[in-house]
């Protein structure tokens, strides 16, 4: 059978490839998403002592290390089985928040808006964030400045911008001075402003993405993400919900401690990457997404004032396109940094009551936060000792791999038609649905991954037609 | 009534030249302590004050003139008319050489070690211009005690100073700490190389934990970093107790 194959996948975090299948008449009638990195995490940390943890696995990730040191440390607290202090658990929140912006930021305006704005037919030689700096620059700078604020709140928070060793297991290692406080309040009002002006450009213009919104991954999946008690946006503690697009609840609140009830994960030969599914339904029926998409979908509001306009404007979109993840994540960033303001603005956020202090109580501990991409677990088990005995890492970007493959399918399928030259900005496409979704692959390989894209047309006989590499 | 022995024969004083500065200093002491008085800087692991020296980690050497053999100046005993160089490109050489194979040999990883920023080993690492280790890592798999409920002995990050030894046995008179085996398979060990938890020797007294230079013993339940250590106790208390006799 003839491939096509696309790699490296460029514009995403890790190395992939991407391998198309045609038939006979040169119809596309499979697709793959190869990631061909391995990290191992999961292997290297047996043995280590658990409280290593938030500092060894936030290692996973230069992006979004915050993201993997609270997931750790809430499976470290699990551990201590302790409740924190509630001001240790807010300014945990508040770093996860400002992570969370700072990677959307780059996801959103380093990676896609070069597609987006400079367009997906657009000159590859261009079609990065330099080209985006020549031609629009004044968007560009929003960008990296929606970017630089998210940066800068974790190095004041924790000392410095990647890796900080600030959040320990039972809470954070030292409390926020009303210094730094204040510090964090004044950069809030412009980057508020940039989120909103940022949403209100890039929705107006999405009616000229028509046959994109048509064709990246846009069918029915189920949608996992964290929810408070009362069915709001939530990035650090909450309720996991499972849920339909229509708003039906599959399931309410899946435990921590039984996750594995609700959550099974598949291994394919082809790739590193996990396929996480829900076990009811089997595989691969049990498809689910995470992410800013799916949070946004399993919502009933989001739960700040200003992000919650957009959000009415969200669910007039059609949103089971993985396509509106970018409006999504616009929507999240600008929530994000409402949220730091409410934090910020909470008179008990400089308490100085910020970590509880036990020795290892329970054998096994489960941690879950929202990371930018999605839904993150952390469920380590220990020995007497407290040495780590076994790490299961379940990433959001897993989570979305069965997503990513169909949805790579589909898209190809649109833009690749039998007896036409396959031309870059049809690749492009199949590229840009995986940026849709913000892959981190570095982040997700751990069960042993290298991937750079590559996509290869194969004909009927096996017989490499055409190949596209970058 | 009894004359003290220190009244009779006190030690002679000897002049000698460190870096061809004239210093005068007593017989008994050691060239590192007489350079340190007349603040010229030699670096050490293995040495802390209080503790009996053994010129194990190999990084105070100088070069003593007349002698063609690198001396450890921890051990090393001044004597009339001496001359002394602390620092030649040679000696740099050599010391950077040391830290590179404690390294090489152990496994080191700074970033998410408890003691990050507080490790002498690092710290001797940056002062001697370490950037990166010229020999292949050993990688050899080491293990882990995390048997005593207060402590963690990570054989990754020893680096066989043995002040661990030294503390317990001069100090807290516990004897737990040894060594077995020899040169690439040498150990530091509890008792007679049982778990750590289950030593009956052990007080539980911490000391070894804070002479410790690297991350290897440190406190139970540390994140990366925060492992801070305070090791000025030892010298005091063998001072006192030198004056109480």
């Amino acid at each position: 059978m003839p491939e096509i194959l696309i790699d490296p996948v460029t514009r995403i975090e890790g190395h992939s490839k991407i391998s198309l299948q045609l038939n006979d008449e040169g119809e596309v009638v499979d697709a793959a998403f190869h990631v061909t990195q391995i990290r191992g995490f999961e292997k290297f940390v047996e043995g280590r002592p658990f409280s290593e943890m938030p500092s060894l696995m936030a290692r996973i990730c230069g992006i979004c290390p915050v993201s993997h040191l609270i997931a750790s440390a809430k499976a470290c607290d699990a551990l201590l089985a302790v409740r924190i202090p509630p001001t240790a658990a807010k300014l945990r929140a508040l770093m996860n928040l400002a992570q969370i912006a700072q990677s959307h930021a780059l996801s959103f305006f380093y990676l896609s808006a070069p597609d987006l704005l400079l367009g997906m037919d657009s000159n590859p030689s261009e079609r990065h964030i330099f080209g985006l700096l020549k031609h629009h620059p004044q968007i560009a700078r929003e960008g990296v400045k929606l970017r630089a604020v998210g940066q800068t709140i974790i190095e004041v928070l924790g000392g410095k911008r990647i890796h900080s060793a600030w959040v320990v297991p039972g809470g954070v290692n030292a409390p926020l001075s009303e210094e730094k406080r204040d510090k964090i309040a004044a950069m809030l009002p412009e980057v508020i402003a940039i989120a909103q002006r940022s949403l209100d450009w890039f929705g107006e213009m999405l009616d000229r993405f028509q046959s994109e919104i048509a064709s990246f991954a846009n069918f029915e999946t189920l949608y996992m993400g964290l929810v408070t008690e009362d069915g709001a946006l939530e990035h650090y503690d909450g309720h996991l919900r499972l849920a339909e697009l229509d708003g039906t609840v599959i399931v309410r609140d899946i435990p921590a401690d039984n996750y594995q009830k609700y959550i099974a994960e598949a291994v394919e030969p082809t790739s590193y990457l996990k396929s996480p599914y829900y076990r009811p339904y089997g595989y691969p029926k049990g498809m689910y997404r995470v992410g800013p998409l799916a949070r946004l979908n399993i919502v009933e509001r989001v739960g700040t004032p200003l992000a919650e306009r957009y959000f009415h404007h969200y669910r007039s979109l059609d949103r089971q396109s993985s396509f509106h993840y970018h409006y999504a994540r616009l929507i999240e960033i600008l929530y994000a940094y409402e949220k730091i303001q409410q934090l910020v603005d909470d008179p008990h956020i400089t308490d100085t009551r910020v970590r509880a202090v036990a020795a290892a109580n329970a054998p096994e501990g489960v941690g879950i936060s929202e990371a930018p991409r999605g839904t993150l677990l952390h469920h380590y088990e220990i020995d007497e000792d407290g040495m780590m005995k076994r790490a299961n890492l379940i990433i959001a970007t897993g989570q979305n791999n069965l997503a990513m493959n169909r949805g790579v399918l589909q898209v190809a399928q649109a833009y690749i038609k039998k007896g036409k030259k396959i031309e870059e900005s049809m690749l492009n496409r199949v590229e840009a649905v995986i940026r849709a979704y913000d892959p981190c692959l570095s982040c997700s390989t751990h069960a042993i991954g290298a991937m750079p894209l590559r996509v290869q047309l194969f004909g009927p006989d096996g017989t490499l037609l055409d190949e596209a590499v970058r | 009534m009894k004359a003290t022995p220190k009244s009779i024969n006190a030690p002679r004083v000897v002049t000698l030249k460190i870096n061809g500065q004239d210093i005068s200093g007593r017989e008994d002491e050691s060239i590192l302590d007489l350079a340190r008085e007349n603040n010229i800087f030699i670096p050490t692991l293995c040495h802390l004050d209080g503790l009996t020296d053994i010129g194990a980690c190999r990084l105070c050497l100088v070069e003593v003139q007349g002698m063609n053999k690198l001396q450890p100046a921890c051990v090393l005993r001044p004597s009339e008319g001496m001359e002394v160089n602390t620092d030649s490109p040679r000696l740099q050489r050599y010391r950077r050489m040391v830290i590179e194979m404690l390294f090489a040999e152990g496994n080191h990883m700074c970033s998410v070690c408890v003691s990050n920023g507080h490790c002498d080993l690092q710290a001797a690492a940056q002062i001697l211009g370490m950037d990166h280790v010229r020999l292949d890592y050993f990688s050899k798999p080491r293990t882990l005690d995390g048997s005593h409920p207060r402590f963690v002995f990570d054989e990754n990050r020893c680096i066989l100073c043995t002040r661990c030894v030294r503390v317990c046995a001069e100090v807290e008179g516990a004897f737990t700490w040894g060594v077995m085996g020899r040169g690439i398979d040498s150990r530091v060990i509890t008792d007679m190389d049982e778990r750590w938890g289950e030593s009956t020797t052990c007080t539980g007294c911490s000391k070894c934990v804070a002479v410790c230079p690297t991350g290897a013993i440190v406190d139970k339940g540390k994140g990366a970093s925060e492992m801070v250590k305070h090791r000025e106790f030892v010298a005091m208390l063998r001072e006192q107790r030198e004056r109480e006799g």
